[in-house]
């Protein structure tokens, strides 16, 4: 059959964009595959030892699952091999599976394990520039990289996900407002198209801004390369400040949000009446050297081996009840103040409980995520003010400013204002409120996130996605017979 | 794709002129769904072309009339010829539905026929034929439909059953042998599907008033056809595995089974 099955499963070629890094002074390493081992958390099967094998599959939230036939490459010539041997029902590139809805699924078809080939990164120290696999999690990238003194220039809300699933869902973070988005920190892309063909490409190709954001449709994300950023220390300096309403919580952020490199506020959507939309804004920077107690290993970075959730949690458990005394205790807890943080309990506070989707039970939940351009806080305020009125559970609900985008034909970001809300799935009349928030956002120019979005119809789309037909043409040219498929891409005629 | 809060996308309605069946359609259509394929006997076959066995159409016919009413709520709608009767031929109508639907979310086989049991008596050929119909179409246009949802990976068969099925009666039980037969056919592949993404959906309803019991007096908890789309519907976003149309039909029907066979037989109805 294909040709990587035949070779034994420990041997792994190397792969040139690597091997000369030592000649030219670069710092650079190597390590096994180890993720998906540790984290089985939305693959049922374990059989992880195994290079094809059926499964069913989700997305983070848990909803809609399919089967697919899932297989792990070890090298970049395995990619190039699946490619070639595509079914009918095509192929998707799957990382650490946290996209929340199904764009990383394929019915029927080909799922590409890519966390499977080992990790491999190189760091020219000049620049700050790094190159790295596809499958690598950014959680491996800060471990090596965060003690010689660079951090990531984006990071989502969670260090498990792969830099190829980042690039094609061009993250944002909570420095969006000052640095946009990943893409617009990438020097180069290596992508194995549907032809076969490894190819490089740069801010210059049309096709890099196709699969920057193009949810792994245009082919499979091999290796990237990206400018990180010079760091003192492993902590953050952070401010805490509590602000009334939601017109407070826009006021206050729209007026010192550039003072911080990093900010977002976290909402209480039970809150109601002249609380509504009372928020706790943390921001943060990079904390100097001098800010840390003498002694302190500046650049330490050890995330604290995790908490794992229960294997099985009831339906129901986050309701209105316990989330509002959640809420209540989270805002009473966050008074004014100012700590100097390490970077993952700032970043990522949900990391430390490993598996923390399986709490919203046997139903899953849905995460929905949308931006409205500066200008229609009208449209925001009306979202939240139905939200609250209806007592929708959302645990974790988040706000952000972003500011400009980048020239990704489906990116998410635009300069504006994005929400961010969890919300179990068994909640009665969801589909229909959600669809009207999906009309509000459209017309107000807005836009809802791919890699978050497991539910939205596909006639809202180009409305969204002003650029979805050039990006398509692109698409079809390197693809023509649709070997790149994904749920996603079925469900909203990509 | 059927989403995460359950919605679809496309369905296939094997039997376009059936009340409950296109009951079922208009619902998912107001739900989301945006590509509908109404399989139905039409007035003058012309096998692959759509349009002109449309134009052949009689203004009042139920498959013409339900299109465009589904067109106005925004959904692509295509009329493709199926007989029940020609089982060699429905291979070729879930391939046609595929054609211009895509992947198929949902397929509806609702299509029946009641009769008269005492007609059926007095004359036993009108009987076998609607025992092909009810029982004979529904297992290759089952098999049919199941084997191309099993290639997808996902999607539901959705088979309208009824609760005469549960129990044959004396007073119907031509009809209410061949919906036993069905009955037990969706189970058994359902079963079979079980592990493949794709899942069958057995529907009981009760005595529903509609054309099909035209001039029946309706019978204790009784139903129309929106209700069982309703509880369709709902069965679909929960994945149930068989819905009872109403509900409380099921103890109901539970406890029929145990009535001693004397009793039984007298039932009027």
């Amino acid at each position: 059959m294909s040709t990587y099955l035949d070779r034994p499963e420990e041997s792994s070629a190397p792969v040139d964009a690597f091997s000369g890094a030592e000649a030219a002074g670069h710092v650079y390493g190597e390590t096994g595959a180890t993720l998906t081992a540790a984290d089985p958390a939305n693959v049922r099967a374990h059989r992880i030892r195994e290079l094809r094998y059926m499964t069913f599959l989700t997305g983070w939230g848990r909803t809609a699952p399919t089967p697919a036939t899932l297989v792990r490459p070890r090298t970049v010539e395995d990619l190039a091999a699946l490619v070639a041997e595509a079914p009918t029902r095509g192929v998707i590139a799957r990382g650490l599976g946290r996209a929340y809805g199904d764009a990383a699924q394929n019915a029927g078809g080909t799922v590409v394990d890519v966390t499977a080939m080992p990790d491999r990164w190189t760091l020219d120290p000049a620049t700050g520039v790094v190159t790295a696999s596809a499958g690598m999690s950014l959680d491996a990238l800060m471990r090596a990289l965060v003690p010689l003194g660079w951090f990531v220039p984006v990071t989502p809300g969670t260090r498990y996900v792969t830099v190829g699933g980042a690039v094609a869902a061009d993250v944002h973070g909570k420095n969006h407002h000052l640095d946009s988005s990943l893409g617009a920190h990438l020097r180069s892309l290596t992508l194995v198209t549907a032809d076969g063909t490894v190819r490089v490409l740069t801010p210059d190709d049309d096709l890099f801004w196709a699969t920057v954001g193009g949810m792994g449709l245009t082919g499979l994300v091999a290796e990237a390369s990206f400018a990180c950023v010079p760091i003192e220390t492993s902590r953050v300096s952070v401010d805490v400040e509590r602000t009334r309403d939601l017109d407070h919580t826009l006021e206050v952020m729209a007026a010192t949000d550039d003072r911080y490199r990093y900010t977002v506020a976290w909402i209480d959507l039970l809150a109601r009446g002249p609380r509504m939309g009372r928020s706790v804004l943390t921001r943060g920077d990079h904390a100097r050297r001098d800010e840390l107690p003498a002694g302190a290993d500046p650049l330490a970075f050890a995330p604290a081996s995790r908490l794992a959730a229960p294997p099985w949690a009831p339906n129901g458990l986050l309701n209105r009840l316990t989330v509002r005394a959640f809420n209540e205790a989270w805002y009473a807890k966050s008074r004014e103040r100012r700590v100097v943080q390490h970077l993952a309990p700032f970043f990522h506070p949900l990391d430390s409980v490993a598996g923390w989707n399986r709490v919203y039970g046997s139903r899953g939940f849905v995460q929905y995520q949308f931006v409205v351009p500066s200008g229609e806080e009208a449209t925001l305020r009306r979202i939240v003010s139905r939200l609250s009125g209806r007592g929708v559970v959302s645990f974790l609900t988040v706000l952000k400013r972003f500011g400009a985008g980048t020239p990704g034909m489906l990116s998410f970001p635009m300069p504006g204002w994005t929400l961010a809300l969890d919300i179990p799935a068994g909640q009665d009349g969801l589909a229909g409120m959600l669809r009207e928030f999906d009309g509000w956002v459209a017309t107000a120019g807005g836009r809802l996130y791919l890699a978050k979005d497991s539910r939205m119809r596909a006639d809202l789309l180009p409305a969204m996605y002003p650029r979805l037909d050039e990006w398509r043409k692109i698409r079809d040219s390197v693809d023509p017979t649709g070997v790149f498929r994904s749920d996603l891409a079925r469900r909203l005629d990509l | 794709m059927r989403n995460a809060l359950g919605s679809v996308d496309s369905v296939l309605l094997l039997g376009g002129r059936s009340e409950i069946g296109l009951a079922i359609v208009d619902r998912l259509v107001r739900d989301g769904a945006r590509r509908v394929v109404l399989a139905a006997r039409l007035p003058v076959a012309v096998p692959g072309a759509d349009g002109g066995a449309e134009n052949a159409a009689g203004p009042h016919d139920p498959a013409q009339e339900a299109a465009a009413r589904l067109r106005e709520l925004g959904a692509e709608v295509t009329l493709v010829d199926f007989d029940a009767t020609r089982p060699e031929t429905h291979g070729q109508v879930i391939d046609a539905a595929v054609k211009s639907a895509g992947d198929l979310d949902v397929i509806v086989a609702a299509f029946g026929v009641l009769g008269d049991q005492a007609a059926y008596e007095a004359d036993p050929v009108s009987a076998a034929a609607s025992v092909a119909v009810n029982f004979g179409g529904h297992v290759s246009a089952g098999l049919f439909a199941a084997r191309r949802l099993r290639e997808q990976g996902h999607g539901t068969l959705v088979v309208l059953s009824s609760v005469a099925g549960v129990r044959t009666r004396r007073a119907n039980f031509v009809y209410g042998a061949a919906k036993a037969g069905l009955d037990g056919f969706a189970q058994g592949l359902g079963d079979a599907l079980h592990g493949s993404g794709a899942r069958v959906m057995v529907v009981r309803p009760g005595f529903v008033i509609g054309r099909m019991t035209k001039g029946m007096p309706p019978a204790p908890m009784s139903t129309i056809p929106a209700q069982v789309a309703e509880d369709v519907v709902k069965g679909l976003r929960s994945g149930a595995e068989t819905v009872w149309s109403p509900p409380k039909l099921r103890p109901v029907f539970t406890l029929m089974r145990f009535l001693p066979r004397p009793l039984w037989r007298r039932l009027p109805r």
